[in-house]
This record gives structure tokens, C-alpha cells and sequence, in this order.
């Protein structure tokens, strides 16, 4: 994570664009058949869908995995070829312009009717569009929503940049034809979990890769390998990252570029959806009838989405100084083998350094603001036992001064600088209505209280980023048994230890993150550091009592985990039975009198447990 | 050597002698009726070329001080701006080259109105006075064997071909020379001189035909001892043929042309020609582990060798017998083959000698792209029907070769050529910017060579090559002859390049061959160069595992403060590139002191340590100080 500038103030931004403006006065008809002449990747080798599968089929690599399969289960290789073959028509993706263009036009009317706008940053796309030329391209957007990857094709489409295939899970396959539209606009579906199923893995990496080094297309896949129910970013999935970045380490291709794409809804689709699944509620299962009957969320205003495209990141850059690209030249390329250490570290480094790109870029609407500073009020309440509200001109006055804290913190933030403060904050309210409305009255039914403060803590979530790391250091002198700054380290380094399958934070980089948490403090005059001593200055008080509340909730989370591991016997053998017992634990806990609402979320749970599993305070027992 | 002899063997003879000359002296292109007038005047070339019989100890009197060659022979740009390659050595002399600039314009940027020129003479004052050690050069008096201390003498021995010490001349720069040259006349004078300096302790680095292109005959600049340069190019004998078991002795100074042209006048050659042959000698060879054109059909230096004495600081290395192969422990022989001065000078050496081949015949192949070449040179290699030699030229080069087309005397000449070039691209549906092409040499009684070729072209036609007549793979070697030339007419006019090689096992030819342009492009362009460089390959060698890869690569350095740091920064990293892409540090160049660095890694720890016991048996005094290899 070593390339963030110092003072994240200094920050450049591109400029974004409406594209929505355009579609709203001009025929969608017109746009949806217009000319499409992407530009190329300049060693394309201009090969068909089908071509690609014959191309994956006769691979080296192919061959081997088969006669090796072959030679483990007895099967003739050729039953194990049409399994192949088989698993691959499942598969693949068969781009089609007809389909695009179909999608291009649907999606027009629904994305007018649903958004107000949709903004891009055009030297985003200026850049993609050299970076396609150039090497074979990743693209790697941030997942928040369904609607993602069809926005990604449709602003592609819109630009005439080169449509991406797209990595896909099988949950889509299963609607009835959209699936099979889907697949037609570049999505290829991957199952799941194919943990030790050599065959499905070979032809996979196998697939993807020849898309990649053929330069048939972007690949497109999502980093946090699922939509994030909370708007926190995901701990990283390594294996298509490793799957793209083996071309270049195995010298396949001179280089690849890999983009981060920052995805930012005002509201996300899904919204009630999520909380409702982090409580325990399953999540519908993809269906068309399902979608079908979503179709009133049309009804609503979802505000507007912002799409940043980063800065191309070279892998051959990446992985210059880390990793050596010798290792492959004592065993034939196309036989399989575990990434080494030095490998495996660097692809992990290089996801974290990603996602944190992707972050960075998010655009944070005045709203994410205002649900943090609503919800931290809503708990002191709760804990004081008041029932009140907060009058607008106070909240304003916060929401003020938390925008100038982020903004130096070096936030993406879209405050509307001409409009005052209080209609910018009283318009928020307006969008996320439904929201608030109940937040302010305390509602019976705990169920339904939690959905919407879930609801809330996932916008306050979208702007952590921002904090945590000062956030982390704000709650190390707080805990911490002494002002002595060696003291406030250790303390700093054992909470972004603990948190680190809950935030962002490069493995190996406690130095660093400490270094810059410190630098933005000091440099907003919250600490003064002496010789020896971390002392807090007078103003400071508020900016690190606000830090610390931020994370109150996560560590109330990983307290109560830990009382409840102390307190009973884990039988369950399973992670999942575990995390859904100790919910109706937490439950119960509620009873006795839980301030947050958020340790309920089963996300937050599983990641503590996680924690705790590799901190050692909890073992997994068999039987 | 009459031209109307009767004897039917001296008239074969000298056919084929006139075949090898021709390919040494790079035929130009041409239709058939030139070439049937062509064959007289080559023959009279060839004459004078017998009059002179060894490299003169003053080199200088022949050969560039400062650059590649004869002195009589270099290309330049007319008044009309046209090239021009002067002398009348080779068959592209005294020709007109009209595509030459526009090409050289167009790839690098480059104007002939900008020149860079060199100093014309060597300032003595830039050299440094010589170290020597009185004890040393009075005994070496004594013993009669000639020896120098002249500036020139000093300068020309101090360096080989690498772009930086060329460079340096150019600019009348020189560093750390030799501080005396002697030229031992045989054996035996070998020994005196390497006892001397034992004795002494004095410091000895071989010189053969000063062809090095890996720092290898840069003096050490740490070494304070007297440095004697040992030039054993008087060395040049042969002493002996054995026509029963098909050998010849030959003093390792002989250059290759020569020992060519003296084994030709009996009827044999050795089949050895590296691109360099008419410099580098037999003795340099040895000690780089050197590769011929035409390994395919006689093998590398390691094959043709079948005795070698060396002498060394604790005397001299032979073996007891001259077998065709012995199980006695590791093969001593692979001590000294590549052990580039280090550890003794090599003086006589047994070769393998064959028959001169009754035919041999030029061809040329064209591929829709370089995927497709590479595919079928694989092919090739694989049924292990090889033509004495088989080159694949990437596209970049291929234009060059194109734009070194001399030219044509007749309107039908050009215009034959435009129609194949119709035919090709618009017939065929060939990409002119992605197209290669396969030079191709057979050699051998006649019959077997047709049969040989249509074997070739049939394999080629599987991966939609197309056979593109004799005059393109003529060309083709033509290229290797005068491309040094070329750097220096490139050096007049502020271009700077230079080629490297490797070798790499045939699943990585294409990556490697990708990256390691891609690389040196970018290189250049965050160094600063710019324009783009041109950055080109081609394929020179097939094995059965493998093949090898030569790199070219100049830009134009208009605007950089420090051109030679940025070629020598570009040229690292392509190194980089290479080994990071499966690709060896050298196939027949060598080590030398330029890639000292990563040997370690090429040959383990333990390689390194075995090396270096034997460097401190053999020479404890580190009297074959060149300080390369380890």
C-alpha cells in the first residue's frame, strides 16, 4: 500500500460526466443501434466464442489435467474430455453484439426512471481505452449491487470502449433466460466452491487466461468476490487474481493492467434486502419471477450512481522488486503447481493495495455523513434513555464539521459547496426518508428496528475508510495503559490486528498505517507528539471522541463474541451452524441490554469469529 | 590456385571455395542474369583475397581503430543523401543503396543532416603511459619474441566491439590499456611468455581477433600489475591434416576466414562460421564455447574439437590421446572451452575437418506472422531435418533487410519485384506489417539437397509459408556480414545499438521473444529516448530443445546527456528480462565481465565454487588476470 501520497488532501480527481444527461434527450432506439467500434488490444488475435472453448480444450495444460484426472479415477480420457467439454459449454460466455444492444436500450429507460444520474469520469475511461490498447486488460469494480456489472457493460457500451467478459456466479445461471441473456452479454458463470475439483479449476483458469492473453476482451471480475451487504469493502478473493496475474508472471503476455473501478450508489437497489439477510434471514434465491416481482422498486429514487475508473495499474510495475519470475523456469509452464510463498504474498499484497484503490475513489455523498453523525447520537441516546430528536440546525452545524474533518482526511466527498449546509443535509433526509423517519421514533419490533439501523450503519460504513486508521489510533490511546508513545504502538498494532478481517488494512503495513493515522491527527491538531508521549490537545477531545465512537459498535461486536466463546462449549462442527447459533445468542444477550444493533449483523460475527480463530482465542473442535 | 586445372577434384574444389566465399562475402540480390557474370568477378576477388595470408601484427594498417572491420570498408551517405558501402571487399562494395535512408530516417528519427562524427585519429596523449615491469621486458627481449609498447598497439588491444568501448574511441576516450603487446609465434613461445610473467608477476590477457562483445578484453581498471596483451595472431598455421581420421592441427591464432580458405585449397572445411569469422580466431572460439552458422550439419565449437593444449600458469593441459569420446571423469576439455583467458592461453587445437559439400543452395521462406515461423522452425527441428542453417526473421527486421536491397539495375528487375510483393500481400492476403521471413542455407550433394529442401518447404507450406525464392535468404546472410558496418554508419548520425543473444527452450521462443522487445521499448521511453528504438529479433539456431535468439537494438540518443548509460541501462534490463523469461545469459557470446553479475544464479553456488577452485588451482598468482567469468 506504499503508493498513497502523504497528505491525502493533495489527492487529484478527474471530473465526472452525466451520462444519463444525454440518454434523457435523445432516442434511446438510436443510441442502442448506433455504430460500436471499440478499440482494440493492439496483439488481439481475433478468434470467436466458440473458437475460445476449442482453443481451452486443446491447451497444454488442459491435456495434462485430464491424464492426470484420468490416471486418479480410472476414467478413459476421453469420458473425462466430453465432462470437459460439458463443464465448459456451462461455462463459457458467448458475447453478442445483439444482446448488448438489446440491454443498451432496456436499461436506458430503467436506469432514467430509477437514477438521477449516472457520472463517469471520462479521463477514467480515456485511460481504460490506452490501457486496452496497450496490454490486456482487468477490470476490477467494486460490488455493492446486481446492478453493477450491467452498469459497467452499459457505460463501456455508451463510451466505445471494448465490452469486458465477465466473471459471474452460478446463482444467475438459474434464472431462466436471463441467465442465458447475461451470458450473451459477456457473463461466464463460475460455481461457487470447486475446492478440490481439479478438472473445473484447470478449465476455468485455463478459460479465463486465454480470454485475457488473446486480448479477446477485458476481463471483468469483482475483488471482494461478492456483493458487500454492509458497504464496507471485502477481504479480497484471491483466486482470480491469481488466475490474471499468471500470464504475466509466467511471461504469457508482457504485462497486464489491472483497473480498479469505484462504484458509488447515493442508494443501493438492495438496501433493505441486506440488513434483513445480516440478520439471519436468508437471501432470496435469484429467480426471473423474482426479479420480476422487484420490479416496484422502479417506483423509487435511488439518487445518483458515481463510477470512477483509477488509474491502470501495471502488474509488471507490482510485482517488480517482489517477485521472481525465475521460479518458473525448472518446470514446464502448463503443468499445475501451488503458487510459491513469495507469490502468494504478492498476489494478497497487490488485492489489498487494489480494493484500497477502489476505496479511495468511492464517492461519498453528504448523506454517509449524516447517518454516522445520526447514528452515534441515536446510541447516546439510547444509552442515556432519552427518546428524542436532534434539531436540524445542530445537526447541520456536525455534519459541517465532519465534512471539513473528512475532506482533510482526504475524502472523495460531494458536498455541494454552492447550495448551504442545511438544505445540502435536509435533502439527504429527504432521499433516505424511509430511514431516518423510523430511526427518530424508537420502534416496537426489534427486528424491523435493526433492519433500519443496519440500514444506517451501512452508509456510515461507506465512509470508515476514510477513518479508520485514525480511528484505530484513536481508540489505542484509549485504551492504552499510558500516554508513552511505544505504548499507544502496541496497543494500535493489537486492534488493527484484531480488525483486520473486519477493515481494509494491508497485511504487513501496521507501520505505515500508524505513521499516516498519526500524521493526519496531528496534522488537524487533534495530538501533539512529544519525545516519548502522545498527548491529545484541547480540540482534539471531540475529533478522537467521535473516531473512537465510530468503531464502538465493532468492538462491542468482538467483545460480546468473545464473552460468548468463553461462556459455552462449542459443539458445532460447521462455521456457519456456529455463526447462527451464537446469533440467537446474541439475542438473547440483547435481552440482558446490548447497545448496538450491529453486533447483530451476521457479517460482523463472522468476521470476529474469524479473528478470534486466528488470534488463537478460539479453537475449531471436531466431532 | 589456377582456374583451368585439369584435375577434377581442384576444379570442384574451387567451385565450392567460390560458394563459401560468395556467402562470406555476402552476395547482393539479384536476378539470374547477374548472378552468371557475377561468378567471374567473384573468382578474381577471391585471388586477392589469397594474397594476404595473416592478420599484420599492426592491425591498425587494416582494420578500423575505432570501429568495425576494414578500414577501406564502411557505408556512408552520399551528397545525394543516398548510401553508399565503399571498399571492395564485399559484394554489396561500391553499390548504391537507395531504401537505406529513408528507412534509417523513418525507424529512428534520425536525419543525415545531423552527424555525430568520430575523432579521425587516436591523440596519443589520451593514453595513458605504460606500467611496465623492466624485469619482464628485458627477459622477454632476450628471449626474441616481438613485442610493443605503441600507443596504437596498446589502445587496439585494450577493447572489443561492446557499444560502450566503441563509443569511448569514437570519442578518442581510452582508459586502461595494455601496457605492452607481445606476439608470440608458436607454441613454445607461449610458454616462455607465460613462464616469464609467473615469474614475474605480470599480468596476461589473451588476444585472438579482439571480436568480444562482453567486456571481455577491457583491462581491469583495479589491476595495478604490468598488463601484457598476448595477440596470438601470429599463430596461424596449420600443422597438420590427418585425411584418414578427417583432422587438422591448426595454431589457435588463425582467424576463420583463413583457416576456411586453407582448408578449402585441400579440398575441407570445418563447417565453423560464426558471424564474426572473418576476425575472431580458433583460439577465441575455444574459449567462448563460440557457435557456428552451420551447426546443424558440422556442430558447435564443443563438437568439432577434438584435442586442445592450453598453456597455464602450472603448465600445460592436454589430453594423452585424440579420441572421438573417453569416459575418463569429467571432460577436461569443458574446463578450457569457455573459460574466456582466465585460466591460460589456448595454442593448438585438433579440429574436425569434413569433405567441401558439392552443393549448397540459399532459400527463403515467407510467414503470414512470426507465430507462424516460429511454429514451423519448431517442426522443423523436431523431425531434426534441419538446412545447415535456418534464421527466422521477425518483421522489423525483415524491413531492414529490405531497405539494404542494393540497387536494381534493369526496370524488370523492380518490376518482378513488385509483382511478388503483389502476390504476397494482396494475393495471399499477407499483412505487410506482420509478415517474417525464414532465411535458409542446404549444403550437400546435390540430390540430397533438393530432396532436403522440398522436405523444408512442404513443412513450411503446413504452416502457410510460402517459398520466396533465393535472392531474399541470400540477403539474409548478407545482413550478418555488414550489419557492425551498419552500427557505425548508425554511430555518424547520433543512432546507437547493439545485438545480444540467448538461447531458451522452444515453449518460451515467442514470450521471450515479445517481451524482451516490448521491454526495450519501454526501457527507452522512461529513460528518456525520444524516439522509439528499434527493437527486433530473429530465431538463428534450432536444437532439439530449444533454439536461439538474437536481439538487435539501437535508438537515437539525440537529447540524452549520457547515451551509453542509458544503452548500457536498457540493454541490462533487456538482460533482466530475458532470464526472468527462461532465456540463458549467453549461447555463444559469453560471459566476459559484462554479465559477471548473474552468474551466481545461472550456475548455482556450488557451480561458482568448482569454477573458482579451478581458477585458484591453475593460475593461484591470478596471472590470466582479465577478471572475467567469475
Amino acid at each position: 500500500c506504499g503508493s498513497l501520497s502523504k497528505d491525502p488532501m493533495l489527492k487529484k480527481r478527474d471530473d465526472f460526466e452525466d451520462i444519463l444527461e444525454e440518454r434523457r434527450n435523445s432516442s434511446d432506439l438510436k443510441y442502442a443501434l448506433r455504430c460500436y467500434t471499440p478499440v482494440l488490444y493492439k496483439g488481439v488475435t481475433p478468434c470467436t466464442s466458440s473458437m475460445l472453448k476449442s482453443m481451452v480444450l486443446q491447451s497444454d495444460q488442459l491435456h495434462y489435467v485430464i491424464n492426470q484426472v484420468s490416471k486418479e479415477t480410472g476414467k478413459a480420457t476421453d469420458d473425462i474430455k466430453e465432462e470437459a467439454s460439458a463443464i465448459l459449454e456451462e461455462m463459457a460466455q458467448c458475447l453478442q453484439l445483439s444482446t448488448v444492444r438489446f440491454f443498451a436500450f432496456t436499461l436506458s429507460k430503467a436506469f432514467k426512471t430509477l437514477f438521477r444520474s449516472i457520472c463517469v469520469n471520462e479521463d477514467g475511461i480515456q485511460r481504460l481505452q490506452q490501457a486496452i490498447q496497450e496490454h490486456p486488460v482487468v477490470l476490477l469494480p467494486s460490488h455493492r449491487s446486481y446492478m453493477d456489472f450491467l452498469l459497467m457493460s452499459y457505460i463501456l457500451y455508451t463510451y466505445d470502449v471494448a465490452l469486458p467478459v465477465i466473471a459471474a456466479g452460478m446463482d444467475f445461471m438459474g434464472m431462466k433466460f436471463v441467465g442465458e441473456m447475461l451470458r450473451m452479454s459477456g457473463a461466464f458463470f463460475i460455481r461457487r466452491s470447486f475446492g478440490g475439483d481439479k478438472l473445473y479449476w484447470a478449465l476455468f483458469s485455463e478459460y479465463v487466461k486465454t480470454m485475457l492473453k488473446n486480448g479477446f476482451a477485458p476481463v471483468e471480475f469483482f475483488l471482494e468476490g461478492t456483493r458487500s451487504r454492509t458497504s464496507k469493502s471485502l477481504t479480497p478473493k484471491l483466486g482470480l487474481l491469481n488466475i490474471v496475474m499468471d500470464p504475466f508472471l509466467k511471461g504469457e503476455v508482457f504485462d497486464v493492467n489491472v483497473v480498479p473501478v469505484s462504484i458509488s450508489y447515493e442508494r443501493v437497489l438492495e438496501e433493505t434486502l441486506y440488513a434483513r439477510e445480516l440478520l439471519g434471514i436468508p437471501k432470496p434465491k435469484e429467480s426471473t419471477s423474482g426479479l420480476f416481482k422487484a420490479r416496484k422498486i422502479l417506483s423509487e429514487d435511488y439518487g445518483s450512481i458515481h463510477v470512477y475508473f483509477g488509474q491502470p495499474v501495471s502488474v509488471r510495475s507490482l510485482a517488480q522488486g517482489k517477485v521472481n519470475r525465475c521460479q518458473f523456469n525448472l518446470v514446464p509452464r502448463h503443468i499445475p503447481r501451488r503458487p510459491s510463498e513469495d507469490i502468494a504474498s504478492f498476489v494478497n499484497d497487490s488485492a489489498y493495495r487494489l480494493v484500497r484503490a477502489q476505496e479511495e475513489n468511492m464517492v461519498l455523498k453528504p448523506w454517509v455523513l449524516v447517518a454516522s453523525l445520526l447514528l452515534q447520537y441515536h446510541h447516546q441516546n439510547q444509552a442515556a434513555g432519552q427518546k428524542r430528536g436532534i434539531a436540524l440546525g445542530e445537526l447541520t452545524a456536525q455534519a459541517v464539521w465532519l465534512r471539513d474533518l473528512s475532506r482533510q482526511y482526504g475524502a472523495f466527498l460531494h458536498w455541494p459547496d454552492h447550495i448551504p449546509p442545511s438544505e445540502v443535509v435536509s435533502s439527504s433526509l429527504t432521499l433516505h426518508r424511509g430511514l431516518y423517519v423510523y430511526t427518530l421514533k424508537q420502534h416496537k419490533e426489534l427486528l424491523s428496528q435493526a433492519v433500519i439501523l443496519l440500514s444506517c450503519a451501512s452508509y456510515r460504513n461507506q465512509a470508515l475508510h476514510v477513518f479508520v486508521r485514525p480511528a484505530l489510533l484513536a481508540l489505542a490511546i484509549h485504551t492504552a495503559s499510558s500516554n508513552q508513545k511505544q505504548e499507544v504502538f502496541n496497543s494500535f498494532s493489537f486492534l488493527r490486528n484484531m480488525f483486520s478481517n473486519e477493515f481494509i488494512l494491508c497485511p504487513g503495513a501496521t507501520v505505515q498505517d500508524f505513521e499516516e493515522a498519526c500524521y493526519l491527527l496531528v496534522k488537524t491538531g487533534a495530538l501533539q507528539f512529544t519525545q516519548q508521549e502522545v498527548l491529545v490537545t484541547e480540540r482534539g477531545h471531540r475529533t478522537l471522541a467521535f473516531l473512537s465512537t465510530m468503531l464502538d459498535p465493532f468492538l462491542q461486536g468482538y467483545q460480546v463474541k468473545e464473552t460468548l466463546c468463553n461462556g459455552c462449549v462449542m459443539f458445532c462442527v460447521q462455521k456457519g451452524g456456529c455463526v447462527h447459533n451464537s446469533i440467537q445468542r446474541s439475542r438473547e444477550h440483547l435481552r440482558i441490554g446490548l447497545k448496538y444493533m450491529e453486533v447483530l449483523s451476521s457479517d460482523l460475527q463472522k468476521n470476529s469469529l474469524a479473528a478470534l480463530l486466528r488470534l488463537g482465542a478460539v479453537r475449531k473442535m471436531k466431532g | 590456385m589456377a582456374s583451368n586445372s585439369s584435375s577434377d577434384r581442384q576444379r570442384i574444389a574451387q567451385q565450392r571455395l567460390r560458394i563459401i566465399a560468395g556467402h562470406l562475402r555476402a552476395p547482393v540480390d539479384s536476378d539470374s542474369t547477374i548472378l552468371a557474370a557475377e561468378c567471374k568477378a567473384q573468382g578474381s576477388k577471391t585471388d586477392v583475397s589469397s594474397e594476404r595470408k595473416t592478420v599484420p601484427r599492426r592491425r591498425q594498417e587494416i582494420l578500423k581503430w575505432n570501429g568495425w572491420g576494414y578500414s577501406d570498408t564502411r557505408f556512408l551517405f552520399n551528397k545525394k543523401g543516398q548510401a553508399e558501402f565503399t571498399g571492395k571487399r564485399y559484394r554489396l562494395s561500391g553499390m548504391i543503396i537507395p531504401a537505406l535512408q529513408n528507412w534509417f530516417e523513418g525507424t529512428f528519427g534520425a536525419s543525415v543532416q545531423h552527424k555525430s562524427p568520430a575523432m579521425p585519429i587516436l591523440t596519443s596523449s589520451a593514453v595513458q603511459p605504460p606500467t611496465l615491469n623492466e624485469a619482464f621486458v628485458d627477459e622477454l627481449k632476450s628471449t626474441g619474441i616481438p613485442c610493443s609498447h605503441d600507443a596504437e598497439d596498446r589502445v587496439f588491444r585494450g577493447h572489443g566491439h561492446c557499444l560502450h568501448e566503441v563509443f569511448a574511441l569514437r570519442e578518442g576516450k581510452v582508459g586502461r590499456v595494455p601496457d605492452i603487446v607481445v606476439w608470440p609465434n608458436c607454441h613454445n613461445d607461449v610458454v616462455k611468455i607465460v613462464e616469464l610473467a609467473c615469474k614475474h608477476n605480470v599480468c596476461l590477457i589473451p588476444y585472438g581477433g579482439g571480436t568480444s562483445v562482453s567486456s571481455a578484453l577491457e583491462c581491469p581498471p583495479e589491476e595495478t600489475r604490468c598488463i601484457v596483451s598476448l595477440d596470438t595472431s601470429q599463430m596461424n598455421r596449420i600443422l597438420w591434416i590427418d585425411e584418414k581420421n578427417l583432422t587438422a592441427h591448426v595454431e589457435a591464432g588463425i582467424v576463420g576466414q583463413e583457416l576456411e580458405r586453407l582448408l578449402n585449397e585441400s579440398g575441407y572445411c570445418t563447417g565453423h562460421e560464426p558471424d564474426s569469422m572473418e576476425f575472431s580466431s580458433l583460439g577465441g572460439w575455444v574459449a567462448t564455447r563460440a557457435s557456428g552458422m552451420k551447426k546443424n550439419i558440422y556442430g558447435n565449437i564443443e563438437d568439432l574439437v577434438v584435442h586442445v593444449k592450453m598453456v597455464t600458469p602450472q603448465g600445460v593441459i592436454e589430453k594423452g590421446c585424440q579420441c572421438p569420446r573417453m569416459s575418463t571423469g569429467p571432460d577436461i576439455h569443458h574446463f578450457i572451452m569457455g573459460s574466456e583467458g582466465t585460466l591460460g592461453v589456448v595454442t593448438e587445437v585438433t579440429m574436425k575437418i569434413r569433405p567441401m559439400p558439392e552443393y549448397q543452395k540459399y532459400g527463403s521462406v515467407v510467414f503470414p506472422n512470426f507465430e507462424q515461423g516460429v511454429a514451423c522452425l519448431r517442426e522443423v527441428a523436431k523431425q531434426r531435418c534441419a538446412p545447415a542453417s535456418i534464421r527466422l526473421m521477425d518483421n522489423e527486421q525483415f524491413k531492414f533487410g529490405h531497405a539494404l536491397k542494393p540497387q536494381v539495375s534493369s526496370i524488370f528487375t523492380s518490376f518482378l519485384d513488385g509483382l511478388k510483393k503483389f502476390y504476397i500481400t494482396k494475393f495471399k492476403g499477407f499483412d505487410p506489417d506482420r509478415l517474417c521471413v525464414a532465411t535458409l542455407l542446404f549444403e550437400g550433394d546435390r540430390e540430397k539437397v533438393l530432396q532436403h529442401e522440398k522436405q523444408v518447404y512442404d513443412i513450411a507450406a503446413k504452416f502457410g509459408g510460402l517459398a520466396a525464392g533465393e535472392d531474399n535468404g541470400q540477403r539474409g546472410y548478407m545482413l550478418t556480414f555488414v550489419i557492425a558496418y551498419l552500427r557505425d554508419l548508425g554511430m555518424d548520425y547520433y543512432v546507437i545499438g547493439e545485438s545480444f543473444e540467448t538461447s531458451v527452450p522452444w515453449d518460451r521462443v515467442l514470450d521471450i521473444c515479445r517481451n524482451v522487445k516490448a521491454r526495450i521499448i519501454q526501457e527507452c521511453k522512461d529513460k528518456g529516448v525520444q524516439f522509439s528504438p528499434l527493437s527486433t529479433c530473429r530465431v538463428t539456431q534450432t536444437y532439439d530443445a530449444g533454439a536461439c535468439v538474437y536481439f538487435y537494438f539501437a535508438f537515437n540518443y539525440r537529447g540524452l546527456s549520457d547515451p551509453v548509460h542509458v544503452y548500457e541501462q536498457v540493454e541490462h534490463a533487456a538482460r533482466e528480462e530475458i532470464l526472468a523469461n527462461g532465456g540463458s545469459l549467453s549461447h555463444h557470446h559469453g560471459v566476459g565481465k559484462l554479465r559477471k553479475e548473474w552468474m551466481r544464479e545461472t550456475i548455482s553456488d556450488v557451480g561458482m565454487g568448482m569454477l573458482k577452485s579451478v581458477k585458484n588451482y591453475v593460475d593461484p598468482k591470478n596471472i590470466f588476470g582479465n577478471r572475467n567469468l567469475i
